[in-house]
Parts: C-alpha cells; sequence; structure tokens
C-alpha cells in the first residue's frame, strides 16, 4: 500500500513540472454535480443530534474554534481579552474545554501568545497581504516571515484569486510553495475565498491545487466577503481532503470560516466531516471553524444542557 | 289540478338549483400560525390541536408550540428590544394608535371571532371588541405621558441634578387571561410594549383564534417584527422553559392558575424576573396605571449643575 502511495505521489509531482501539465490535471478532475452536492449536503443537514451527541458534538465543536478577531480596530487589549476567552471560553464552567487557537493579523500575534502561554491554545496568524492578497510575492513572504518570527503557531494564507481565475494555476502552486517555506514549522491553511472562486469546478481544482502544493489546511473563506463557509463548499473540499489522502496518503485538514454562527450550523458541519471525511478528521489538528460569533451561542447551549434552562447573552461575554 | 303539481315541480327545481350553486364554493379554511419575529411560522414541532367553541363545535386547528418556538420567540423578542425600547414614546404611542386603527377595520372578524369563543351574543362580543381597541387608544396615550407621571427631578442637598426616569425592562413573557380571550388580552398586552418592553405572549389556551388574528394586525400596523410574539398551545407546557429563561426579564402571570403560577414563580426566581402574581380583574373597568409600572425600572442620574454665579445660582 505504501508504494502504490508513494508512486502516486510521484504521479501528483510530474503535474506540477509545468503550467501545461497542471491545468490539464486540474481540468482533468470530475466535474461538480452541483445540484447533487447540494442535495447532498442540504440531506446531512437535517440530522437530528440530540442529548449526549448533542453535548459531544459541543464541546468537539467549541475545541475546534479558531477564535478570530481581524478588523482595522483591533488592540492589544482586544486581543487580550480574546484570549483569555479562548484559554477559558466559560468562565462559569471550567469544564468547558479550549478553543483550538485564537486567530489575529501579524502585528497582534506577540500579544496573542503572551495571552494564551502556557495554556495549549495556540496562535493562527493571517497573512499575505490579507483579505485581499494583492501584492508582490516579496511582501507577502515578509508578511509571513513577520507572523512566524512573533511567534505564530499557524499561518492562514490567501490564494491570487485573480491569478488562479486568470488560468495561470503554477503562478498561484509556486506562491503557495513559497510561502510553506516561509512558515517553516508553523502549519500553512490556505484560503481559496470560495465566494469569489464563481463554480464550484473551480472550488474542487483550487483544493487539489493547494493540497498538491504542500498546504496543511484548506481553507474557505477569509469571512470579508457576501458568501462565506456553506455546507456544499465545505462538503466538496471534505470530499477533496478524502480523496487526496487516498491517493497520496497525505492528510490535510480543513476549515470553514465565516458566517457559521450557530450551534445548529456547527453540528450540520461535524456531520458532514464525519460521514464525508470520516471520523479522522474529527479531531481539531483536522478540522477547525473560523468564527467568533459562534463560540458565545455553543456556550449558551452548553449551559442549557448543563442546566435545563435556556441561557441569554447576559451569561457570555460581549466580544 | 294539472297545474298545481307542475308548480311544485318547478319551485322544488329552484331550490335545488340555488342549493348546488352555494355548494359549487368550497369553503376556504385558515390555517392559524403563530406570530414569531414578525413572520407567521407553523410550530418547529409541528403540532397542532383542536380548537372548538364553548359547546364543542369545532372552530379551527391552531398551533401547539414547543419549547423551541417559546426560545425562537425569546430570541426574537430580545432582537426587536433595542430599537423599540429606544424608540422615542411619542412614536410608540403613534405605532399603538395605529394598532387600534387597523383593529377598527377588521372589527367584522373579531367580533365573529370572540363571539365564537367565548360563546356571546354579536352585541356582547362587540362591547368586548369596542372595549379592546379603546384600551390600545388609552394605552397608546400613556406611552408619552408615564415618565413625568413616575419619572421626576429629585431634591438632593448638593449642587445637583438628581433625575429618575423610567426605563422598560426588557423582554416580558405574558400568559394571556384564560377566560377574556381579546379584551383581557389586550389588556395584559398593550401596557407591555406601550413602555418600551417587548412580549412573548401565551394566548388563552381554549380561545387563542383572537390572539393569533391579532398577530395579523399587527404585522400591518408599523409595530417591528419581534416587539410582540404570539405562542399558542398549552400554557403550562410552554411558560416552564419561559419562567425558567435565562434571557427573559419579566412574566405577567394573568392567565396560571395557582398552582402552575406557584410552580412559575420559583422557576422566575432563578434570574430574578419582575413577577406579575395572577389576580381577579374585572377587564372591562379602566385599569389604571399598575401594568404599565410592572414592568418598568427607575434610572436614576446625578448630574452637576455646574459653576454657580456670583449670586450664588446662574440658573
Amino acid at each position: 500500500m505504501p508504494t502504490t502511495a508513494s508512486s502516486a505521489a510521484h504521479a501528483l509531482t510530474d503535474v506540477t513540472a509545468s503550467d501545461g501539465s497542471l491545468r490539464r490535471f486540474l481540468h482533468g478532475l470530475p466535474g461538480v454535480d452541483t445540484v447533487g452536492l447540494e442535495a447532498r449536503a442540504a440531506s446531512l443537514g437535517t440530522r437530528s443530534v440530540k442529548t449526549t451527541a448533542k453535548a459531544y458534538a459541543i464541546d468537539l465543536a467549541i475545541s475546534m474554534v479558531d477564535l478570530t478577531t481581524l478588523e482595522g480596530a483591533d488592540t492589544p487589549g482586544k486581543v487580550r481579552a480574546l484570549g483569555a476567552k479562548a484559554v477559558h471560553p466559560d468562565p462559569t464552567d471550567r469544564t468547558a474545554p479550549t478553543t483550538a487557537a485564537v486567530c489575529v493579523y501579524p502585528d497582534m500575534v506577540a500579544a496573542a501568545k503572551e495571552a494564551v502561554a502556557g495554556s495549549g491554545v495556540l496562535v493562527a496568524s493571517v497573512a499575505t497581504a490579507f483579505p485581499a492578497g494583492r501584492a508582490a510575492l516579496d511582501v507577502k513572504l515578509a508578511d509571513v516571515k513577520d507572523a512566524v518570527a512573533a511567534g505564530a503557531d499557524e499561518i492562514d494564507m490567501v490564494i491570487d484569486r485573480g491569478a488562479f481565475l486568470a488560468g495561470k494555476y503554477l503562478k498561484v502552486y509556486d506562491e503557495i510553495v513559497a510561502v510553506k517555506e516561509a512558515s517553516g514549522a508553523a502549519r500553512l491553511k490556505v484560503i481559496f475565498e470560495t465566494g469569489e472562486l464563481s463554480t464550484y469546478d473551480n472550488i474542487r481544482r483550487a483544493s487539489w491545487l493547494g493540497m498538491l502544493a504542500g498546504a496543511d489546511f484548506i481553507k474557505t473563506s477569509t469571512g470579508k466577503v457576501a458568501v462565506n463557509a456553506t455546507p456544499a463548499n465545505t462538503l466538496l473540499m471534505l470530499e477533496a481532503v478524502r480523496d487526496f489522502r487516498a491517493q497520496t496518503g497525505v492528510q490535510v485538514g480543513v476549515k470553514p470560516a465565516g458566517g457559521i454562527r450557530t450551534t445548529k450550523d456547527a453540528v450540520k458541519f461535524l456531520v458532514l466531516v464525519k460521514e464525508t471525511a470520516g471520523e479522522d478528521w474529527l479531531d481539531n489538528h483536522w478540522f477547525r471553524f473560523g468564527a467568533s460569533s459562534l463560540l458565545n451561542d455553543l456556550l449558551m447551549q452548553r449551559q442549557k444542557l448543563a442546566t435545563g434552562r435556556y441561557s441569554g447573552p447576559d451569561y457570555v461575554t460581549v466580544d | 289540478m294539472s297545474d298545481k303539481p307542475k308548480n311544485t315541480e318547478k319551485t322544488s327545481e329552484k331550490t335545488t338549483d340555488k342549493k348546488a350553486e352555494q355548494h359549487r364554493r368550497l369553503s376556504v379554511f385558515k390555517t392559524y400560525k403563530l406570530y414569531v419575529g414578525g413572520k407567521f411560522p407553523r410550530s418547529e414541532s409541528g403540532r397542532v390541536y383542536e380548537v372548538t367553541d364553548p359547546r364543542g363545535t369545532w372552530l379551527a386547528n391552531a398551533p401547539r408550540a414547543s419549547r423551541k418556538d417559546a426560545r425562537d420567540a425569546v430570541v426574537a423578542a430580545r432582537k426587536a428590544f433595542g430599537g423599540w425600547s429606544g424608540a422615542t414614546a411619542y412614536n410608540r404611542g403613534q405605532v399603538l394608535y395605529r394598532v387600534a386603527e387597523m383593529l377598527e377595520g377588521r372589527k367584522g372578524q373579531f367580533v365573529q371571532e370572540v363571539a365564537d369563543a367565548e360563546g356571546l351574543s354579536k352585541a356582547k362580543a362587540a362591547e368586548q371588541v369596542e372595549a379592546a381597541i379603546d384600551r390600545w387608544v388609552w394605552y397608546a396615550g400613556w406611552t408619552d405621558k408615564i415618565a413625568q407621571v413616575v419619572g421626576g427631578a429629585n431634591p438632593v442637598a448638593g449642587p445637583y441634578f438628581n433625575l429618575s426616569s423610567p426605563e422598560p425592562t426588557g423582554v416580558v413573557t405574558v400568559l394571556a387571561p384564560q377566560e377574556s380571550s381579546f379584551l383581557g388580552l389586550v389588556s395584559v398586552l398593550a401596557p407591555v410594549i406601550a413602555t418600551g418592553n417587548t412580549a412573548v405572549v401565551i394566548a388563552s389556551e381554549k380561545s387563542p383564534l383572537p390572539a393569533l388574528s391579532l398577530g395579523e394586525v399587527l404585522a400591518t400596523s408599523d409595530v417591528p417584527g419581534g416587539v410582540v410574539n404570539i405562542l399558542t398551545g398549552g400554557t403550562a407546557e410552554i411558560a416552564a422553559p419561559l419562567a425558567a429563561h435565562q434571557d427573559v426579564n419579566a412574566i405577567d402571570l394573568a392567565g396560571a392558575d395557582e398552582a402552575l403560577a406557584k410552580e412559575l414563580e420559583i422557576a422566575a426566581a432563578d434570574n430574578l424576573k419582575r413577577v406579575v402574581r395572577p389576580q381577579p380583574v374585572d377587564y372591562s373597568a379602566t385599569p389604571g396605571t399598575d401594568r404599565l409600572t410592572a414592568f418598568l425600572e427607575t434610572k436614576t442620574v446625578w448630574h452637576p449643575t455646574g459653576a454657580l454665579g456670583a449670586s450664588g445660582s446662574s440658573y
């Protein structure tokens, strides 16, 4: 089995040899059945998850949150508050798990690092001229190195959507490879901004492109455009990581981000993970939620399960 | 002699024609739905129950709301609270008066529903409905006057203004009276929203139809969605999670019997909800301001008067 996996991996190294071969490979991926994909995502969303399964799902979802603040108005104080929340999501109930990471801009990494020190919570930093990604490669790499030097454990990069849509796949590929190298030991999440890729076929191609280039995670969106993570595009990316592991033996994580606000939504995504990629991905090393307000809803639902009465926004922090 | 049977035949033909004509039109039954967040959803549970008049004749199916509908209603009410409590008292008065205008236009429907629900004659039902409309107008008038009555400037021994002003309590759960399906409902709902609270109403269990129709009136009369949310079904079933809900600030137990009221009051104590206990009320009498002030908090602020002039006062 390992020999076939490695030979498949060898076959895949050939596809990135030139722009032409990469294009042939990406356009040779099977087309996406839009109606089937959306119907599948919708039908998996109807599953009822209750009582102990729900309690498990809530705790798992909390442990998968990348608690995010990406505002122009971020201050060190706000980042410290976010860090404190990531470490103790529910100050009234210390049994609540910590979140997976906090996600900030590169200049806030040091403050975030300090806030979560010793807790096991990671610090993720967006980089490469987030969210537009419209800058020269040197500038993007400097951005990445800056974040890594400040102590970021994970780097969230954006791909050059302009180049991708123009069909310059090798340019996008080379850029991801360069960023991966600059990230060093930090895990690399590659953001496709699915809302700007127009078609499901493009999302499938981008997923494979990112994984071929060495992404540790593929991530839907920046949270800065109108359409962010949806069950359908996340399902498509989960299929891609499943197929990629089957072919190459390399496991890649998935991170839907933006627009996931309620516990109900989060549980739907977990059902997608379980039914598509499998239980290996039901862990915060392989699946994350990029979110901020989601955590409060998860905590309110958690309090409801613990006490039997509905909680309210007065009992969670105001972010 | 020969003519006569022909004639009767003709008339009988005519009557069957008439009957056939009456039968040709299918009855259009109304689907009564909940009113939550400005929309008309069915119950999340999909359940309904049969509503009958006092003699047991079927009137309609009403949704049997579940605790999740109650939760959704609280979320809607909380969302609407900022806008409604922040609206000027004058504006709220206008909106409530608009409700009375719209009720006036649909008086016929409400008279019919109240007559069916409570087994009253048309004339008696009309009296009830008119009294209810007048009550909306009465409370509409109070919106911009209650602050002067229960707030004011307090005398203090220092160079300060000390001002007390009433503020709405928040999200209020209202158990509407069980017997008076419309006048009673209006008498407990209008004072809650007049002062800027938002309401989750549990309609009379036996006669919920006038309440559900009131939702349709509210939806078309400038009341922002979520300010009033109307649930129907088992009063005890829906009230229990609402009484325990941490994001509900007050509860009016008008429609609860003694045992239920006690149970709900205990649950409500957990987050120190304001509670109005059930009491015998004559809903036809002018109500006074008790229900207005029951759901108000007093905010008092100190404000320096600034430098006093050489004469001792610059005012």
